[in-house]
């Protein structure tokens, strides 16, 4: 029978199963950071228990660290703290870890994929939601809680339900300026942040396969801003390519073999999925969140909603808080509305095809006067080498934007990198929660171009019409 | 692990749809190491004005009938967003064992489980009479039963909720997941041994 890609990879990953209990789930990859762990490692020391396989693990810092400043030791003594017991809990289980100057250091979802730990095929796990990312490959990758992760840590598995699958199929073409961003924002928009509760979702249809892994990754990403635990795209040529000369790829299988085994994981013709979801790529416009949480969003030439328009009550009184909150009227439109700081980086896009994008659009302009903070904060070491060695720091400088380095930074906040209250932030990041970047910060998520464009003009503004240099 | 067998409280009411665990527990909080301690951080946003000392009398959860709480009604898609698991932390921490709401986001729904505490759901008309019955009624109590799956209300009447029997087993017996894992540690081994190079 035609099997989709959850299927295959839950197949192969099955240890023990007993009716009415949950399967026990093989974790080929474990990727741990500062935040969500340290309490883990002390259940494994105080249950005197070791890791099982600490081979398949690896860890980063990336949530506190400063982007500033890093020849000074980290001012904050809780986040030095949570960075110095990350090394000697990984010192002491014997675990890899990515030193904040070690070179190959960056946020865990983008030295996951760019170090070559991600692969077709495996299923993945890291205490932190934004794991779905990984589906990017093909793998099945969610987050997990920190009890979660003491249990693969002691046991390399984890107790897990079969989820329903939902295919989320984007037919036709990307029209220009539109990107993966707007695709998944718009998907989001369309479903609801918990459209997708209880489903893994696999992303299919033409405007998928034309978009790079980068593109992908951030598609993937915000699976988990639908509700859904897991987003994945079969892989395809576009995926074998990106995963040429990657450091940690197994060394001892033929490369023929390997590219056999990894397309062998998409899904099969004719395989069926719980539920499915249809978007035609042609009717999406560049996305603006007007509210306080993601499934909040309309397109740039829309407005913020009108309250009496929305039928149901909990919904309404939903918008009312947000648009209160985001201290936005009714009606207004989305171009409009002015903000005072930008934030390009995060899991989401903060890898080198999203500094590219952004920078063709910087180039020749300059950060408008109004701007107080515009942040540029690459995705790890490499990707900011790389933007470093094509020149897009300089492109960036140029213009006004500062050039930070890598980290998660002000898509969370808990680092000195955040908004102040009343601040209005065009982010890239995957979150527009009250307070996310800092309490009474208002945030509105929109892709790289539509973030440096906001911060150029001072408000939101439609790429589709740029002035470019 | 706490087994969690029954339970009877004070309920307290969280107004709002899709509350994500940036709210339960904000960032600030996450940069300690320990697993108990949190319990003013829960709702810090929403508990304290902008200072993050004042109490913000506004926020309906603040009201002193409230206090001492052990059971948190709530509304659909609770506890969304971000895994951390601060945020079962910061509940229990506070005293609160059981929540009640149409639905959960799924990791915060796990990660409940795994620190044995009850997400109860209930259909969205009965969390919107149980609503009404709090804030017209000061002392308004629950009382939970997960042997025989109801709420009952300080009227008598017993609502009755669905959960997955395995869930359901592990909460009684405070079972530690590891632990029942840890029974299969040979069928382990042999996928390793099935599964190497």
């Amino acid at each position: 029978m035609p099997m989709n890609i959850y299927e295959k990879i839950w197949e192969a990953h099955r240890v023990h199963e007993e009716p009415g209990q949950d399967t026990v789930l093989y974790i080929d990859r474990h990727l741990v950071h500062e935040v969500t762990s340290p309490q883990a490692f002390e259940g494994l020391r105080l249950a005197g228990r070791k890791a099982r396989r600490p081979e398949l693990t690896f860890a980063t810092m990336d949530h506190n660290i400063p982007t500033t400043g890093r020849d000074q030791p980290i001012r904050d003594p809780l986040s030095r703290q949570q960075v110095e017991v990350l090394k000697t809990n990984c010192a002491e289980f014997g675990i890899v870890c990515f030193d904040m100057h070690d070179r190959r250091n960056g946020i865990v979802h983008v030295i996951g994929p760019e170090l070559g730990l991600t692969l077709p095929g495996f299923t993945i796990v890291c205490g932190d939601s934004h794991t779905s990312t990984h589906g990017a490959f093909g793998a099945l990758a969610f987050g997990i809680g920190t009890s979660e992760v003491e249990h693969v840590l002691a046991t390399q598995t984890l107790l897990q339900r079969k989820a329903k699958t939902m295919e989320v199929r984007v037919n036709g073409t990307l029209p220009v300026g539109i990107t993966a961003k707007d695709i998944i924002l718009a998907i989001i928009g369309k479903i609801g942040t918990a459209g997708g509760t209880g489903y893994v979702m696999e992303y299919t249809g033409e405007a998928i396969r034309s978009l790079s892994m980068e593109g992908r990754m951030t598609v993937c990403n915000m699976s988990i801003e639908a509700g859904a635990r897991a987003g994945l795209i079969s892989p395809d040529a576009t995926t074998v390519a990106y995963l040429k000369d990657r450091p940690y790829l197994p060394k001892d299988t033929p490369r023929e073999e390997l590219e056999r085994r990894w397309l062998g994981w998409a899904s099969d013709a004719g395989c069926t999925y719980d539920a499915t979801v249809v978007l035609d790529a042609g009717a999406v416009e560049p996305q603006v969140t007007w509210g306080t949480s993601p499934g909040m969003v309309t397109g740039i030439t829309s407005s913020t909603p009108v309250l009496s328009a929305i039928a149901d009550p909990n919904e309404r009184h939903e918008a009312e808080k947000a648009l209160e909150y985001m201290g936005l009227c009714e009606g207004v439109p989305m171009q409009e509305v002015t903000i005072n700081k930008m934030f390009l980086g995060s899991c989401t896009n903060s890898r080198i095809e999203d500094l590219r994008a952004a920078s063709r659009l910087v180039k020749g302009h300059k950060v408008h006067p109004s701007i107080a903070l515009a942040i540029v904060v690459p995705g790890s070491h490499q990707v900011k080498e790389q933007a470093e060695a094509e020149g897009l720091d300089r492109i960036f400088k140029e213009a006004g934007f500062e050039w930070r380095d890598a980290g998660c930074s002000m898509c969370l906040a808990m680092n000195d990198d955040r908004l102040d209250p009343g601040d209005r932030c065009a982010s890239t990041s995957n979150r527009n929660f009250e307070g996310r970047q800092g309490k009474g910060g208002r945030t509105h998520l929109v892709s790289p171009a539509m973030a440096v464009a906001a911060a150029i003009t001072g408000r939101f503004t439609d790429i589709r019409n740029w002035q470019f240099n | 692990m706490k087994p969690f067998t029954t339970l009877k409280g004070i309920a307290v009411p969280l107004d709002r749809q899709n509350v994500d665990t940036d709210q339960i527990i904000p960032k600030q909080f996450l940069k300690r190491i320990e697993r108990t301690g949190y319990e003013d951080a829960l709702f810090f946003d929403w508990r304290f004005k902008q200072d993050g000392k004042t109490v913000d009398e506004t926020f309906e959860f603040n009201a002193p009938r409230y206090r001492g709480a052990k059971i948190l009604l709530a509304r659909d898609n609770f506890g969304c967003g971000s895994s951390r698991e601060h945020a079962p932390w910061a509940l229990d921490n506070y005293g609160i064992r059981c929540i009640i709401a149409p639905s959960y986001a799924d990791i915060f729904h796990n990660n409940c489980f795994n620190n044995g505490m009850l997400p109860v759901r209930l259909e969205a008309g009965a969390v919107d009479r149980l609503f009404v019955e709090l804030r017209a009624t000061e002392g308004y109590a629950l009382e939970i039963d997960l042997p025989s799956q109801t709420v009952r209300t300080p009227s008598g009447e017993a609502i009755h909720f669905e959960i997955d029997p395995f869930l359901k087993e592990r909460l009684l017996n405070g079972w530690d997941q590891i632990g029942l894992t840890l029974r299969h540690a040979d069928k382990i081994a042999a996928y390793e041994a099935a599964h190497a190079g």
